[in-house]
């Protein structure tokens, strides 16, 4: 067999030739100091992607720094400032790859005042890890973090119970702290939700068993990660396909990713705005035609009758429409530094559809420690999450974002200065 | 039903995406191409996007005059196949006009092409520019974003750049700015080989190993200098950049099987094996990207 045929199928799962896994975006989360940036350190170093000329230079740095021992932490802080200061104030990305799969690591800061970091790298993941110390108990901090993950719509949470060298691999630690956190947990009804001892630091159940934790029977965190399922929840919803681009030849056809669901050629379609029923006539990339296509997939679409269709049009199953709406209310996430203005001109992404958008009220904010209502009292400021009703010029498509999130989710942009101000997800 | 997808359709799937988003949102973009390996994937990417249509962008190269022939040469070739416009912008135009002065002739342009690079937006007017930048190449990179802002004078600032959520990107800029879009953030070194392993794609001959005139010096492999007496050895480039610090690397790798075979178990990263510039110190290629470098 080819050397490359083995590493794709490598790449896949070894299984039955054809059921690879693709790629698994997940984010972690913990408080400063709970070992965040030395467990993906770890999981890079002992999944052998940190190649030698990095650990040289973190090895120098580390010197430089004055700490002997070799700072895995140092792998991911990126930026001038950020050395500086010794923390992480951005998303940074991450890649590391096993036989099964590839992950994309969302690095993200764990202070309240980063909120909108995490909000940032919790959108595109498909699951969390949440950091604890084991020495600490459960913090406030820690809950935050799970309830932002579950705003954000993640499915798959892993608990990573850390530091359990320091409390000397109890088994008793961990089941009280795992009891805690199940409980607070309990009535956000968390599709997968894992638990799982280690030491990041001498790499116990990270990617090694190690020899320490032999009262734990469960998954190390990589083969938890390999083992998340992401595919079929988006390919079983309704069929939606947001328009980004028209090409205008011979044969009009309409380019896009198909956002959820699954579409086969002969399927019956409407088109939104116009209302237009029609059905598809071809499935297609680079002159291959397809048969089908699922959510992920991006493709050109023909239809079998001519209908006016544009950039921010959605194609969407038949039989199962999303809602077409000109005032709905959502749940809203401040990122920008300017306050939100009640009054103020912006502009709503959603899908692949710009349209003018304004507030209508804003109704309460929402405590990240609880998840509890709150009085408005003063300005909605960076890394605010509130509950507000908008108001937008031309109708939007949209599903609940708690079932889908390509067609729940919007963003505001300021009309002046075009910055992106506000991540919004529709009830 | 049930997914069979790999993880490289779900990259070329992401950035065909991303590459629809900038014809769909900018009203003047342009995809930087210079005959290299990820400019290679993105010229396929482009084309799974935009086929049978043209690409609803002009390439451009910037030209530092200190470029590889065969990597010049199959940069023409390319395009010409694609039945695309190409433009290119020198270096060496701006010294002329003098907006680039050189201490010496040698020394490596790839600073001066940042200046270079943003006089070559201004004359189009270019609103978008697409890069094939991959977050994995280097630490500063990896908090980049897809759609990166650059303001009036092309500059990034790291510390204030947009929040970017889901796949919501935002490349609305006013008038002098423009966004950086990067289509292949996400992928690997290793994922560049395997698709270009598995979409079959020519790249330059200097990324094979051949037989190079070379000198030692610090662990890298140089061109001898005049009067120099190197040693031959076979060897292969990882990246194809100016020459004047882009370094070779001792290999027999003589097809991209074999590319892949080594860069799996690579020791050293792209960059650190090849690019002398970047190794000066951890912070540079940050303070060359907020200077306006790709
Ligand atoms: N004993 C022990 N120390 C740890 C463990 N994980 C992290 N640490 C230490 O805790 C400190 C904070 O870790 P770091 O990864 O920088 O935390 P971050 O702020 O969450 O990124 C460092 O001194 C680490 O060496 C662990 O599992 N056991």
């Amino acid at each position: 067999m080819s050397l490359l045929g083995e590493i794709e199928r490598n790449h896949a799962d070894l299984g039955d030739g054809r059921n690879t896994r693709g790629v698994l975006r997940f984010i972690t989360c913990g408080s400063v100091d709970d070992g965040k940036s030395t467990l993906i350190g770890r999981l890079l170093h002992d999944s052998r992607t940190i190649l030698q000329d990095q650990l040289a230079a973190v090895t120098r740095a580390s010197s430089k720094r004055g700490s002997g021992e070799l700072d895995l932490s140092l792998l991911t802080d990126g930026l001038e400032a950020e050395r500086e200061q010794g923390i992480t104030i951005d998303v940074a990305y991450r890649y590391f790859a096993t036989g099964r799969r590839k992950f994309i690591i969302a690095d993200t800061p764990g202070h309240e005042q980063y909120t909108r970091n995490m909000v940032t790298g919790a959108s595109t993941a498909d699951a969390a890890v949440v950091l604890l110390d084991a020495t600490k108990g459960l913090l406030p901090q820690s809950r935050r973090h799970l309830l932002i993950a579950h705003l954000l719509g993640i499915r798959n949470v892993i608990v990573a119970v850390n530091k359990l060298d320091l409390a000397g691999y109890g088994r008793e630690v961990y089941a009280a702290l795992r009891a805690s956190f199940e409980n607070f947990a309990a009535p956000l009804e968390i599709p997968n939700l894992l638990f799982i001892p280690m030491s990041a630091l001498r790499g116990d159940m990270v990617v090694e068993r190690g020899a320490n934790l032999g009262w734990y029977q469960g998954p190390t965190l990589l083969e938890a990660l390999e083992a998340i399922d992401v595919e079929s929840t988006d390919s079983s919803l309704p069929f939606r396909f947001p328009v980004q681009y028209v090409a205008r030849g011979q044969v009009r056809s309409y380019m896009g990713r198909v956002a959820a669901g699954t579409v086969q050629t002969g399927a019956e379609v409407i088109v939104l705005p116009s209302g237009r029923r029609t059905r598809v006539k071809g499935i297609s990339v680079l002159g291959d035609s397809l048969g089908s296509a699922l959510a992920g997939d991006s493709v050109a679409l023909q239809l079998e009758d001519e209908v006016d269709v544009s950039r921010g049009d959605m194609i969407v199953d038949a039989h199962r429409l999303p809602r077409p709406v000109k005032a709905f209310t959502a749940k809203l996430c401040w990122l920008a530094s300017e306050p939100l203005a009640p009054r103020g001109r912006y502009l709503l992404r959603h899908t692949t559809r710009t349209v003018k958008a304004r507030f209508a009220a804003i109704n309460y904010r929402i405590d990240v420690q609880t998840l509890e209502q709150r009085p408005l009292e003063g300005e909605v400021r960076m890394n605010d999450i509130v509950h507000a009703a908008l108001a937008v010029q031309q109708p939007v498509f949209v599903d609940p974002y708690a079932m889908d999130r390509a067609t729940g989710a919007f963003i505001l942009i300021d009309e002046a200065t075009n910055q992106t101000v506000a991540a919004g997800m529709i009830e | 039903m049930k997914s069979d997808r790999s993880h490289l359709d779900w990259l070329e799937s992401e950035a065909i995406y991303i590459l629809r988003e900038v014809a769909g949102e900018a009203a003047n973009p342009v995809l930087f191409f210079s005959g290299g390996k990820d400019s290679i994937v993105l010229l396929r990417l482009a084309e799974k996007a935009f086929r049978p249509g043209r690409f609803p962008f002009p390439l451009m190269h910037i030209d530092t005059g200190h470029n590889f022939d065969e990597v010049i040469g199959f940069r023409d070739a390319r395009a010409a196949e694609l039945g695309e416009r190409l433009i290119v912008r020198t270096v060496e135009d701006s010294i002329a006009r003098g907006t680039v002065r050189l201490r010496s002739a040698d020394e490596s342009r790839n600073a001066a092409q940042s200046v270079t690079l943003l006089e070559a937006i201004a004359e189009f007017g270019f609103d978008a520019a697409i890069g094939g930048a991959r977050r994995d190449e280097e630490k500063a990179r990896a908090k980049e974003r897809v759609f990166s802002f650059r303001d009036e004078f092309g500059q990034w600032d790291p510390k204030n750049q947009r929040p970017e959520l889901w796949d919501l990107y935002n490349a609305r800029v006013h008038k002098g700015e423009h966004v950086r879009v990067f289509p292949i953030s996400n992928w690997t070194e290793l994922d560049i080989w395997q698709y270009i392993g598995r979409e079959k794609l020519e790249v330059p001959s200097i990324y094979y190993a051949h037989r190079r005139q070379v000198m030692r010096r610090n662990g890298y492999l140089f061109a001898p200098k005049p009067g120099e007496q190197g040693e031959e050895l076979s060897v292969r480039f990882r990246t194809v950049g100016d020459i004047s610090c882009t370094c070779p690397v001792e290999s027999d790798a003589g097809d991209v099987q074999a590319i892949i075979a080594e860069t799996v178990s690579s020791t050293l990263t792209e960059r650190g094996a090849t690019r002398m510039d970047d190794q000066t110190s951890d912070a540079s290629m940050e303070r060359r990207k907020k200077e306006g470098y790709f």
